[in-house]
C-alpha cells in the first residue's frame, strides 16, 4: 500500500488551519504522534499560548479489557482551560475513542469555550459521533492494519503500516 | 520467581504484599506509573475515572491515620468507591475470624482489599484465600513488610537524586521492629543502590541483619559519613515489649538526628521519615522542618504511588 508523505500532509494541514486560528487559540497534542504534530503546528502557526500535551491513558475505555498502558507520560496543560479555544491534535483519527477520552480529560482542567479537532489522517471507521474540523488527508486502511506516525532520526515525520497483531497500541 | 504469590501466571502484579522478591522491572513500573499521577493531584479536578465502579475496602486492624487516609484519597482520586472498616468496633470484636470477615466482604463484591494488621503474614493469608479477581495490598503487617511506604520512599529518592546506582543510603533507628526498614532494604538493593547502611544500637537490630545485604553501624558519626540519603525510622514505643533502651533522652543523644549529625552526611543529603515523627526522640525539629527534609513531599508522593499500585493491580 502506497502511503502519503507525512511532511506533505502536515504542510497541507497547517495551511488549512491558518484561517481558523486567532491569537487566543491553543493547541493540545495527544501523545505521542499528536504531540509531535502539535509542536510543529505551534511553531509554524506562531501561536502565543503555550503548547499542551495529553496522555489519555487514565481516561481510556479499554482499561477493563487490557489494563493500564505501559509508559504513561504526564499530561501537561500550561494554560487556563476555562474559557479557552482549543484545537486537539492527533495523528490518526479512527474509532474516535481516543478523542472522547481526550475531551473528557480536558474538561477536568476546566470548561473550554470550544474544542476543535485536527488530524493528519482520517482513516474512517468511527465508532462514536466525532468529526475533525481539519485533516491532512483521508485514507482507506484495512481494519487489520495499524497506521502510525513515526519520528525519523533527522526529525522528519513519516507514516508506517503494521499488522495489528504485532502493533504496539 | 514463578511461585511468587504476588504475581499472576503472566508475571503481572496480582497483589502487593512485600517488596521482597519483586523484580526491579515491577518496582520501576510502579514508580514510572506514579509520575503522571503527581500531575493529576495538582489539577483543579484531582480525579481520573480509571477505577469507576470498583469497590476498595480499607481493612485496618491496627490504628493508622496517614496510611489509611492516603489510601482512601488515592482510591477516591481514581474514582473508586472506598469503604473504611474500623475493625476495633466491628464484628471481629464479636469473635469473627479474619477469613470470615474477608468472605463476607467478598460477598459484597469487593474488588480490592487494603490490609493493615499487627500479625506478620495477615495480608498474605488473605491474598491466598480470595478469588483470583480480587487484589490485596499490604498496608503493613506486623514486623514484616510495608511495601507502599518503601515504594513512596523510592519515588521520593528518585525524584531528588534521579538515579539509584550511585547512592549511599543510611537507614537509622529501630530496625528490629520496623516493617518499613525491611521493605526499604529489599527495594533499595533490588533497585541497585550499591551501599545500604543500617545504623542502630545493638538492641534495636535483628540478628544477622547483614544477610539482607546491608552494612551495620552502631555509631552515627561513622555511619552518616558521606551519605546521600538518610531514612529515619520512628522509635516504636508501642512495640517495645521489654526495655531495650535506657530512655528516650539517651536515645536522642546518640541516635537522634540533629543538625550537627546531619552535617556529617553529604551537603546535599536528603532526610526521609515515614511518620508519625517523635520530635526530640529520633529527629530534631530543626532537621525535620529544615531544607534537607523531604518528609512532607513523601506524604504527597505517597498518594500518587498508591494510585499507581491500585491501577496496576486493577488492570492486571
Amino acid at each position: 500500500m502506497q502511503l502519503p508523505e507525512a511532511e506533505d500532509l502536515l504542510a497541507a494541514l497547517t495551511d488549512r488551519m491558518r484561517q481558523g486560528i486567532s491569537t487566543d487559540t491553543a493547541v493540545v497534542g495527544i501523545h505521542t504522534g499528536g504531540v509531535w504534530l502539535a509542536e510543529r503546528l505551534h511553531r509554524d502557526l506562531q501561536l502565543a499560548l503555550p503548547l499542551g500535551a495529553l496522555d489519555v491513558s487514565f481516561y481510556r475505555d479499554d482499561f477493563g479489557q487490557i489494563g493500564l498502558h505501559p509508559q504513561i507520560r504526564p499530561s501537561d496543560i500550561p494554560f487556563k482551560v476555562e474559557g479557552s479555544h482549543i484545537i486537539l491534535v492527533d495523528d490518526v483519527l479512527y474509532t474516535g475513542r481516543t478523542i472522547r477520552a481526550a475531551i473528557n480529560e480536558l474538561f477536568d482542567y476546566g470548561r473550554p469555550a470550544s474544542i476543535r479537532l485536527a488530524a493528519l489522517i482520517d482513516r474512517g471507521g468511527r465508532e462514536l459521533p466525532i468529526a475533525a474540523q481539519y485533516i491532512g488527508a483521508t485514507l482507506d486502511v484495512p481494519p487489520a492494519k495499524m497506521l502510525a506516525l513515526e519520528k525519523k532520526a533527522n526529525g522528519k515525520l513519516g507514516l508506517s503500516l503494521y499488522d495489528k497483531r504485532q502493533g504496539n497500541e | 520467581m514463578s511461585n511468587n504469590p504476588q504475581l499472576n501466571k503472566s508475571g503481572q502484579l496480582q497483589h502487593l504484599l512485600t517488596t521482597e522478591g519483586l523484580p526491579a522491572s515491577i518496582l520501576l513500573n510502579i514508580l514510572d506509573t506514579a509520575e503522571p499521577f503527581v500531575g493529576v493531584t495538582e489539577r483543579d479536578v484531582k480525579k481520573v475515572p480509571l477505577l469507576r465502579g470498583k469497590s476498595i475496602f480499607n481493612l485496618f486492624f491496627e490504628p493508622s491515620t496517614r496510611t489509611r487516609t492516603t489510601f482512601e484519597i488515592a482510591a477516591k482520586r481514581l474514582s473508586a468507591d472506598v469503604i473504611n472498616l474500623n475493625i476495633a468496633v466491628s464484628s471481629q470484636s464479636k469473635g469473627e475470624t479474619l477469613l470470615d470477615t474477608v468472605n463476607n466482604l467478598s460477598a459484597m463484591h469487593a474488588d480490592m482489599f487494603v490490609v493493615r494488621h499487627a500479625q506478620s503474614g495477615a495480608a498474605h493469608l488473605i491474598a491466598q484465600h480470595v478469588r483470583s479477581e480480587i487484589h490485596v495490598i499490604n498496608a503493613g503487617d506486623g514486623r514484616h513488610a510495608h511495601p507502599t511506604q518503601a515504594l513512596l520512599d523510592m519515588f521520593t529518592i528518585r525524584r531528588c537524586k534521579r538515579d539509584f546506582h550511585n547512592l549511599r543510603v543510611a537507614i537509622v533507628g529501630d530496625i528490629l521492629h520496623s516493617r518499613v526498614a525491611r521493605s526499604q532494604i529489599h527495594a533499595l538493593t533490588t533497585l541497585g543502590v550499591p551501599e545500604v547502611r543500617v545504623i542502630a544500637p545493638k538492641t534495636l537490630l535483628p540478628a544477622k541483619v547483614e544477610r539482607l545485604g546491608v552494612h551495620v553501624y552502631h555509631d552515627m558519626a561513622k555511619g552518616l559519613k558521606d551519605v546521600d540519603v538518610l531514612m529515619m525510622l520512628r522509635l516504636q514505643n508501642e512495640r517495645m515489649l521489654s526495655a531495650r533502651l535506657p530512655s528516650a533522652e539517651e536515645y536522642f543523644k546518640y541516635y537522634g538526628l540533629t543538625p550537627e549529625k546531619l552535617a556529617l552526611a553529604k551537603p546535599d543529603a536528603i532526610v526521609l521519615h515515614p511518620g508519625p515523627m517523635n520530635r526530640g526522640v529520633e529527629i530534631d525539629s530543626v532537621v525535620a522542618d529544615g531544607k534537607q527534609s523531604v518528609i512532607l513531599p513523601q506524604v504527597t508522593f505517597g498518594i500518587a504511588v498508591r494510585m499507581a499500585v491500585m491501577s496496576i493491580l486493577a488492570g492486571s
